[in-house]
Parts: structure tokens; sequence; C-alpha cells
């Protein structure tokens, strides 16, 4: 009984050592430990062991059941794993193939820089408001110290619908109509399409974008403008950009200045881009005229406060090197995908 | 403005400075420079030279050879030059000079360098050179022979520098003036603000006596009809005018300004014009009847012949300048035929006036004649600078020999100008600038600008010039200017904290933008006014209510002449000019308004609807745009579901392949594939789809609120059904039973198989779809099921929709 036990364990370990599919160790174990399998064969004639023998052989038949169930276990562990990587190896793809691309489309440059503006403000506590594109002549000229007959009026080139109602020439009339509100502070910018009578060309366009900005407060002063903008000017094009304020004209804003940066191509050093100058032109700005704040009804003793005005499309031509002004409005994907 | 530096140090004779330390000083002052040009930027090595021998070159016809003294040596030069000549004093470049450019005027970057060679075999040992190749000329210098080198006269010092000579080292600096300093569009005005700047002496030229006898008033009187239009007329008389060229120095500084030099009397007008401001006119007094002038404003419908010929027709709100009998000129525009100075002019009637400034500006563009001078006048002149400068083009007069100047002068100045008065509190100053600048530093500033500062009434006394300094605010830039915007310390806004924001229209855009992009839709930008022509490109009928334009009165032409009432046009521009640059498969859309006239005539603004425009041609249909559209409505917080109604037939779109866009039973917009007529009309050669969404209604129904409801624990049931329907149910027919019938227990359904042809009857289609039950609060029973069933299935029944067998 010994013997044969030790055999059935001696010839199922070698078996199943030379197995080399799953399906051959499954037809191993069933000829071994199945029904009618060697093992439970011998398990069949106990009843021919003598009792008091019964336990040790009985025990005998569970130490060869186990030691197979274990080299079963072993082979067929190993035999996945073998498979297993075959598969991997069977499975290597290019993956310098294309990509599945979405497509997805692209934001007009001037919103990009539009947006880059509204981040910068409204983390400086500015609220960002509209005003109507078709504007009437008196906010957008008498309430900002621009009289009937100004010649600022035909230096504009304004859009007339009638007599009283213009295209904006400028974003400046939503400060009119938010000082004239009279909610005190205010804080705001105001961005949105202006009009002027230029031909189309590579540098003019008769529609464009302004963003206008605004601050009205007690004590306000030119350093703050000052102070502001140089954030500003930092936060859009880079940390290491300086400023220059140098004086200028705006009928609505005295002191007024036209603030440059730093060449944000060469940094300064002078090139194409500056010609030469190493400073870029950005924006214009000022502090409020006393004659603006006594139209809207805010009393220029009491309050002081700054404007300005930057180009949209100025931005985003210098920030994105385009050449052509009239690219911005011919919708060509082969330009809007660069963005 | 252009002036030469060294007409700006003629008055600032202290001034030391590099080209580029001026213009960054002035800009930083407030006067901006806008570029310069040294005029000697490309020559080099050109001096006087006088031709001591000429001889034939041995091998060619056209040339000569001159042996040319040119100071320290005699040195020879082939020249093809045909007005050579023994004895002239010529400008001539030595080997390894340069000059600007070529003979025919044209200007090489650098200059072109001159080096020693032979010409047909004979040694050349240098150039002479025409005024265009030292880089002018006739214009400016009048005397230049037509086609030839530049001859100097006899006194020019042979081997002395023929750059100097020529008035050419010296460079010319462009400014943009601001129209409030009126007093700088003269060279006085600017050197005044240069020599405050850089802190010194200001010596502007002095006007003595003139005149040498004799009584202007003797000669002419003056009466002006209209004073609210003529602040000022003076008039000073010359007699025995000759005419003859101006000294050199008065050409080269009118050269320098971009003057061409035509005689003494023009030169000096000119010379003055520029210097003070001043525009000045000439009359020639034999023409002037009753010796008499008048100033008044002209007969309705007048015309009136100007100097330069052309016949004008004049109003009563423009004002003329009249003898005894006649109109003489348009006041502060143009001088009429009929007075003008000629060369055989004896005796001339000088004429040095303020007009009101916006009258001058609105006559000269009715007139349809913008000149020099009445640039200058409708900026509004300083009557007091009247004076002045009819003096000073006395004095010149004088000066030039170029007549005999009449003493006196005829001068209606009724209200004479008075310097403003403005107090000065500096407190107040620096509290505007964030600076701590003391009375006194301020006062050195003023005394700087000729501005006086009044120590017992605390006020600063404004010369008449400065006609932009009004209030406070306007002294608060002097003392910006001066103290130097730079030095102006940082800070930023110490009050109260405000909240930064969009607005909510301006969010439910941004999400509008997200979307369309996810979509691969790019952003397009079209203007806002467009050619009436564009509604019948879209085939709209005429009497369509996007018709009803607002129209500018002024449009750059036909093409931008209405504001859009439909966003279409710019759209479908956009999608053929990529369709006709071969882009495939285009996706664009635009955020903008259109403009709808509340009245017509319009008498108040416009409504500005914002309209955001889906376009796209290439890969996609109909049933992509509409994804986009429900995309987006599901983002924005839009979860009722959307209808679509297909019968308004819109004219651009394809009649069986559009619909209007309904949520909540208000009408939000539209998509649709467009008409093939209106692609063809557009050049668009392929399908294409547009969707067009009212913003301001979306707005309204637009919310970021939203609320958790659960995860379903219980499993669903699906139910699929096959319903055999006449072709004209719109399945959305369909869709509405279940959403009617489904109750709480239908939670979704999915169109899985449409299907005509074989095996249906004609007229007929088979659509599939397969249902999907739940309960939140338990496991669905068979018979809860077959209860909702039942009811869907009876009004599919009503609609004449069989269940396929």
């Amino acid at each position: 009984m010994k013997d044969r036990l030790q055999k059935i364990r001696e010839e199922a370990i070698s078996k199943i050592q030379a197995s080399d599919s799953l399906e051959k160790l499954n037809e191993i174990k069933v000829a071994i430990l199945g029904k009618k399998g060697e093992l439970t064969e011998v398990l069949k004639g106990m009843k021919d062991v003598a009792a008091e023998d019964r336990p040790a052989v009985g025990q005998m038949v569970n130490d060869t059941r186990a030691a197979i169930e274990e080299k079963l276990e072993e082979v067929k562990n190993n035999l996945s794993k073998a498979m297993r990587e075959a598969k991997l190896k069977s499975e290597v793809i290019d993956v310098t193939l294309p990509a599945k691309k979405n497509n997805v489309g692209h934001r007009h440059p001037n919103t990009i820089a539009l947006e880059e503006l509204q981040r910068i403000f409204v983390g400086m506590g500015y609220e960002v408001v509209e005003g109507p594109e078709v504007e009437y002549d008196y906010y957008n000229f008498e309430a900002l110290n621009i009289p009937a007959n100004h010649p600022a009026k035909d230096e504009q080139d304004t859009f007339y619908i009638n007599d009283k109602i213009v295209l904006r020439t400028q974003t400046s009339p939503v400060q009119a109509r938010v000082m004239e509100k009279g909610k005190l502070p205010i804080r705001m910018i105001a961005p949105g399409r202006v009009f002027r009578a230029d031909e189309v060309d590579a540098t003019h366009s008769p529609s464009f974008h302004q963003v206008e900005g605004l601050v009205v407060d007690k004590n306000v002063t030119f350093a703050d403008l000052k102070g502001t903008l140089a954030q500003f000017a930092k936060e859009l094009f880079g940390e290491e950009t300086k400023v220059k304020f140098r004086p200028h004209h705006f009928p609505f804003t005295e002191p007024s200045a036209e603030m440059d940066v730093t060449c944000f191509k060469c940094g300064g050093k002078g090139c194409r881009m500056c010609k030469d100058s190493g400073w870029i032109e950005i924006l214009g700005c000022g502090m409020v005229h006393p004659n603006v704040f006594k139209m809207c009804g805010i009393d220029p003793e009491e309050y002081t406060g700054f404007a300005f005005g930057i180009g949209l499309e100025r931005i985003a031509l210098l920030k994105y090197e385009i050449d052509d002004m009239r690219l911005l409005y011919e919708n060509d994907v082969r330009f809007l995908k660069q963005f | 403005m252009n002036t030469p530096l060294s007409w700006i140090k003629a008055y600032v004779p202290e001034l030391e400075c590099t080209d580029q330390e001026y213009t960054d000083a002035m800009t930083l002052s407030g006067t901006k420079v806008e570029n310069f040009e040294r005029l000697d930027a490309d020559l080099d090595k050109i001096i006087i030279g006088q031709i001591e021998k000429i001889e034939r070159h041995p091998d060619a016809d056209k040339l000569v050879i001159c042996q040319v003294n040119v100071g320290n040596e005699t040195i020879q030069i082939v020249t093809g030059a045909q007005n050579v000549k023994e004895g002239i004093k010529v400008p001539v470049v030595l080997d390894g000079g340069r000059v600007a450019g070529g003979h025919d005027g044209s200007r090489t970057k650098g200059g072109i360098k001159i080096k020693k060679g032979k010409l047909r075999g004979v040694e050349s040992y240098g150039m002479m050179c025409s005024i265009e190749e030292l880089g002018s000329s006739r214009d400016f210098y009048p005397e230049a022979p037509e086609d030839g080198i530049y001859i100097f006269p006899d006194t020019a010092v042979v081997g002395s520098d023929a750059i100097e000579a020529l008035g050419l080292h010296d460079t010319v600096f462009e400014y943009e003036i601001t129209s409030n300093r009126v007093d700088c569009f003269g060279v006085i005005g600017i050197a005044r603000e240069a020599a405050a700047t850089f802190k010194k002496p200001f010596v502007p030229p002095v006007v003595t006596q003139t005149g040498r006898g004799g009584n202007a008033a003797d000669e002419i009187s003056v009466e002006v009809q209209a004073p609210d239009l003529c602040t000022r007329y003076c008039a000073r008389v010359v007699k025995n005018v000759k005419i003859s060229p101006s000294p050199e120095w008065m050409q080269r500084r009118l050269a320098a300004s971009g003057i061409r030099p035509i005689n003494n009397l023009v030169d000096i007008t000119n010379y003055v014009m520029e210097e003070f401001g001043q525009p000045m006119h000439a009359y020639d007094l034999s023409t002037i009847a009753g010796k008499k002038i008048i100033v008044r404003r002209a007969d309705e419908g007048e015309k009136f012949m100007t100097l330069d010929g052309q016949e004008r027709i004049l109003d009563n709100n423009m004002l003329m300048i009249c003898d005894a009998e006649k109109s003489i000129g348009i006041a502060g525009i143009m001088g009429g035929e009929n007075s003008k100075i000629t060369d055989d002019v004896k005796d001339v009637l000088f004429e040095a006036a303020t007009f009101d400034g916006t009258n001058i500006r609105l006559s000269a563009k009715r007139v349809g004649l913008r000149t020099d001078a009445s640039g200058k006048f409708e900026k509004g002149l300083d009557p007091e600078n009247a004076k002045a400068a009819i003096d000073r083009a006395c004095q010149l007069i004088e000066e030039l020999g170029a007549g005999e100047v009449v003493s006196g002068m005829v001068d209606v100045y009724p209200n004479p100008v008075k310097p403003k008065r403005i107090k000065i509190e500096m407190d107040k100053i620096n509290s505007l600038l964030g600076t701590d600048v003391s009375l006194d530093t301020a006062k050195e500033y003023f005394k700087r600008l000729e501005i006086e500062y009044d120590d017992a009434t605390g006020e600063a006394v404004i010369p008449t010039f400065r006609q932009d300094l009004l209030g406070r605010a306007d002294m608060a830039e002097e003392v910006a200017r001066f103290f130097g915007y730079d030095n102006i310390p940082v800070s930023l806004p110490s009050g109260e904290a405000t909240a930064g924001k969009l607005s909510f229209k301006m969010r439910v855009e941004s999400v509008a933008r997200d979307i369309a992009e996810f979509c691969g839709f790019s952003q397009g930008m079209t203007y806002s006014f467009e050619s009436p022509k564009v509604f019948d490109k879209l085939m709209l009928p005429e009497d369509s209510p996007l018709r009803k334009t607002v129209n500018i009165m002024n449009p750059l032409g036909e093409d931008f002449s209405v504001m859009r009432t439909t966003s279409l046009n710019g759209m479908l521009v956009s999608l053929a000019t990529n369709y006709n640059r071969r882009n495939k498969n285009v996706r664009l859309y635009e955020l903008g308004n259109i403009y709808l006239p509340k009245s017509l005539p319009v008498t108040e603004l416009p409504e500005e609807r914002m309209q955001f425009t889906l376009g796209m041609y290439g890969d996609g249909d109909f049933f992509d745009m509409k994804g986009v559209i429900e995309e987006f409505f599901d983002k924005i917080g839009l979860s009722k579901k959307e209808e679509y109604d297909p019968t308004d037939k819109k004219p651009y779109l394809h009649p069986g392949r559009q619909a209007d866009i309904i949520y909540d039973g208000r009408k939000v917009g539209y998509l649709g594939e467009v008409h093939p007529q209106v692609a063809e009309n557009y050049g668009i050669g392929d399908r294409a789809y547009i969707a067009v969404i009212d913003m301001p209604e979306i707005v309204d129904l637009a919310t970021f609120d939203r609320k958790y409801t659960g995860i379903a624990k219980y499993p669903a049931v699906t139910r699929d059904i096959a319903m055999v329907m006449p072709k004209d149910i719109l399945v959305g027919q369909v869709e509405k039973v279940f959403d009617e019938k489904g109750g709480k227990l239908l939670e979704s359904y999915n169109l899985f198989d449409i299907y005509e042809g074989a095996q249906i009857k004609s007229g007929y289609k088979s659509v599939a779809y397969s249902l999907s039950f739940r309960a939140l609060d338990r496991t669905l029973e068979d018979k809860d099921i077959v209860a909702v069933m039942d009811k869907i299935l009876a009004a599919l029944k009503d609609m004449g929709i069989e269940l396929r067998s």
C-alpha cells in the first residue's frame, strides 16, 4: 500500500512537472484525483485495510494528495504567468502612431488677451461691466469733457447714427455711466467693441476693442495709478517688466499719461518690435478730470480717481507677434488654430 | 511738427545734449519726440572743392577728367556731369567717404561708400555730388541745378566742410504735439519747453521797433463786423517790396522743417508761422478796394475763387476777409485769387489775426479745404501772439531788405485777453499726485514756464499762450511734469476692499465659449456693420423685419453702412473665406451683438442682443449641431427637454432641415442646414450648418445652482419596442408620449434603430426604442412596468402607431 502510494506520488509529480499547458495539467488532475482517479481508487481499497492500520494509511493517502495538489498549483501558477507574459509580448503597439484627438476648437486671440486682463483686474477687486456699443453722443463725448464742436470729436473719426447717437469711439462712456449711478467706491474695468472711421489695413480696423479701467474713491492718487498699472504690466508681461509714464493729453483726465513697458521681446535692449527703443506703448491713463466728476454728479473736492484705456488688439498683436490686424477679422482657421 | 535742433538751439543757446538725450528728456517732460533724423547720418568726408581744370576723357565721349583743388591737395576726378566748369566750387566726397543716395534721389540705408577707382581706364579719386546724392532735393535747395553737380557760391571756402556749408550737420526732430498745447505748434513754444526741461536760459527772438516812418493807419483801415468770430485783427503795410530768394539760413531752416523755400516774402510768412505758430497772410495792397478791410460773415451761397484757382461755395457761417467792394479771402483758410501776391507786387498788406477755432474747423470741413493755416487756427490761437508774430515778420523784412515797413499797426482787438489766475494749494496738488512737493519747488517749475506766482494772493498768473491751464488739475500736471512722472512714488489704492467679479451674463458667455471649443468650434470675430445687400444674399423677403436697420450716416462705404440685425452674414462670409482657401472641416463660432432699432427713424439706442452663432461645413451634420446646443444648455442648468419646431421656414435655411429651438415654451434660437442657394450666394460649395442662440433669452433661464438627487440603488429594467408609423410623425412626438405617459418610473429612453424601405410599407418607417425603468425605493416588478407600458402603447396607438410584430 505504502509502495503503491509512493509510486503514484512520484509518477504524478513527474507528469505534472512535464506538463506544458493548463489542459494537460487538468487531464493529470482528473487521472489521479478525479472520481475514477488512481488515488481515489486507493481510497476505495481502504475497506480492505485492517482497522488498526486505517489511520496511518489514511494519513499517507492525504499526504500524497496534498503533495500532488501542491505541485499542481505550483506548475499551474508558473504556466499562467508564462502565458500572461507571452500575451503581453504579442500585444506590443507602436506608441508613435498618430493620436486620436477630439479636435478641440480655439479661442480668438483677442479673447485670450481679454481673459488675461480680466483675471488680473478681477484679482485686484475690479468688477467687469459692459455698456452699449451704440451710444449717446452725450456719454461718448460731453460727459467726458469733450463738448460739442471739440476738435477731439473729429480726431476720433466718429461714425454717426444721427446727431445724438454714435457708434462709441472708446469704452470711456462706460465710466460716465457707472459714475452717474453714484455707487462709490468704484473699481471697474469695461471691455468692449469700439468703432472709428479708419479704412481697413494692416494696422487699422474700423472696429476694434478696448478695455477701460476706472477707480474712484477718497484719496486716490497718481501714485496709486502708477502702482496699479505697474503691477498689471508685471502680471501680463512678466515679473521683469518695467514701466515708464510719459505726460500726455486726454480731455477726460488731468494729469494724463501714456504708459510704456519694456519690450517683452528683447527685454529692453532694442529690437524690430520696439523700433530699437526698448519700450512699447501700451495704454493711456490719468487722473479723472474734475469736469468729468462734476458732469457725473461726484464732488471732485471729496473724491479723486484714475482711469485707463487699453487697446485689446494692440496687446494681442504685440503679445502674439501678429503682423497684420486683418487676420483678426478674417477667421481663417489656420490662423485661429495657433492660439 | 518737424523742427531742426539748430533752430531750437538758436533760442536755447546753452543746450548741450545728444539727440537721444534730447528725445528722452523732452518726451518725459511732455513734448513727445516721435523720432529724429540726423541729416548727415549717411554723409562722410565731403568737402568743398574747386574745379581747376577740365579735360576730355580719351576713351569716353560722355566723361570728363577734372582736377579738383580740395584745399590741401588737388585730386583727379572723372565725372559724367554736364554742368562742370572750370572755377566752380562743388561738394566733393573723398576716397572712403559716403553719400546718402543716388543721383536720381533714391536713398540707400547707411549710405553709399565712395572709393577711388578707374573709369574707362582713368584714375578717379572721389566724386562730385548732386544735391540728391547728399540726401536732399531741389525742393529744399531750389538753387541746385536740375540735373548735375551742386554748385556753391563763390564765397565758399575751398577745403572746408561741405555738409556744414549746406546746413546738414543737424538733426530734425518730429514731435507729437497734443491738441491742448497750441503754444507748442511753434518753434518758440518747443524751445521754451526745452529750456525748462534742461534748466537752461530761454532766449527767444527779440522784436525791436520796426518801421521807417509813415503810419499804417493812413494806408489801410480795418472793420471787424463779426467780433465773435475774429478776436483780433492786426494789419501792417510794407511798401516797395523786392521779391528775391530768401537768405540761405532761412531756406535751410524751412527746408529742415519740410517747407519748400519759394521767395523772401513767402518764406518770411512761413518762417514766422513755424516760429510763432501764427499763420499770416499777405495781400497785394493795390488790389484792395477802398484801402479797407472788412471782416464779416459770407453771404449764403456766395461764390469765391481761392488762390489755388478753385471756385468755392460759401455759407453765412463762414468768415470772410473783404475789401470795400469784394471778398478777398476765406478767413483763416485761404486767400483769394483776386488779391494774391504776384512777382510784380509793389505794396503788401500783412495780416495776422485770430479767429474762433471751432468756426474755422467747421468752415474748413464744409468748404472741403484744410490748409496749414486752418490747421493752426482751428486749435484756437492766442491773440497776444498775433502782434508778436506780425512784428517779427516786419523785422525780418527789414533785416532781409525785402521792402520798406510802414510804421504802426492797425489793430482791432476789442476784448484783450487777460492772464488767468489759478489758486495754488500745494496740499491738494500733492494729495492728487501722491507727492510732497514744496511750494518753492513748484514756483521754480512755474518760473521756467513763464508762469508768474503772485505771493500776495497765492495765485499762479497764467501767460495767455497757455490756454490749456484752467484749473488745479492742470497745475498739478505742470508740477508732475517737472517733478518728473518717474519720480512720483508707487502705491496701491488703499480704500475699502471691493469684490472683483464678472457679471452673470459674462459667465454664461464663458460657458458658451468652452462648450463650443470642446465641440471643435474656433472663435471668430466679424464686423458689426455690413452691407444692406446681405439681406438679398440671405434671400430675406422685402418685408422681413431684419431689413429694418440702424444706419450709419457717414459709413466707410455701402459695405459697412448698416448695423447688423442678424449674425448670419458674418458667419457665412467667414465660412466662405475658409472654403475658398480650401480649409477642410471648418467649425467656427462667434459671440457678438446684433442691433435692433426700437423705432425708425432711430430716436433712442437700439436694442443690442448678444448672439451665440455656430457655423460649420465638412464632417458633421444637423444632429452634431444639435448636440452642441444641448451640451451647452446642460452646462448652464437648462435641464428641461429642448423642443424643435420645424414649421417656421426661414428662407435662408434648407426648408426640410431647420428648426426653431424652443425651451420651456420660449423661442431661444434656431438651427439648420444653410439653404443651398444661400450657400451658393456666399460661395460655399459644401453643406453648411448654422445655429444661432439668442443669448438674452438664455441668460434669463440659465442657472449655476445644482442639487444632488442621489444615485439609484435598485436595478433598472429595460423594454425594447419597435414601432411602425407614418413617415411624417416626428420622433419628437413619440418622445413626447414617453415623457407624458412614462411617469416617474420611466428613467430614460434611447432610440436605437430607424429604418425605411423593404419590409416596411411605403409611406411608413420603423422606429425602435429601448426604454429604461427604475424606481428609487424598490426593485420594480413586472406588473409595474406593464402598467406604464400599457399607457404608452395606448397613446401611441391613438397616433396611428403600431407595434412591429
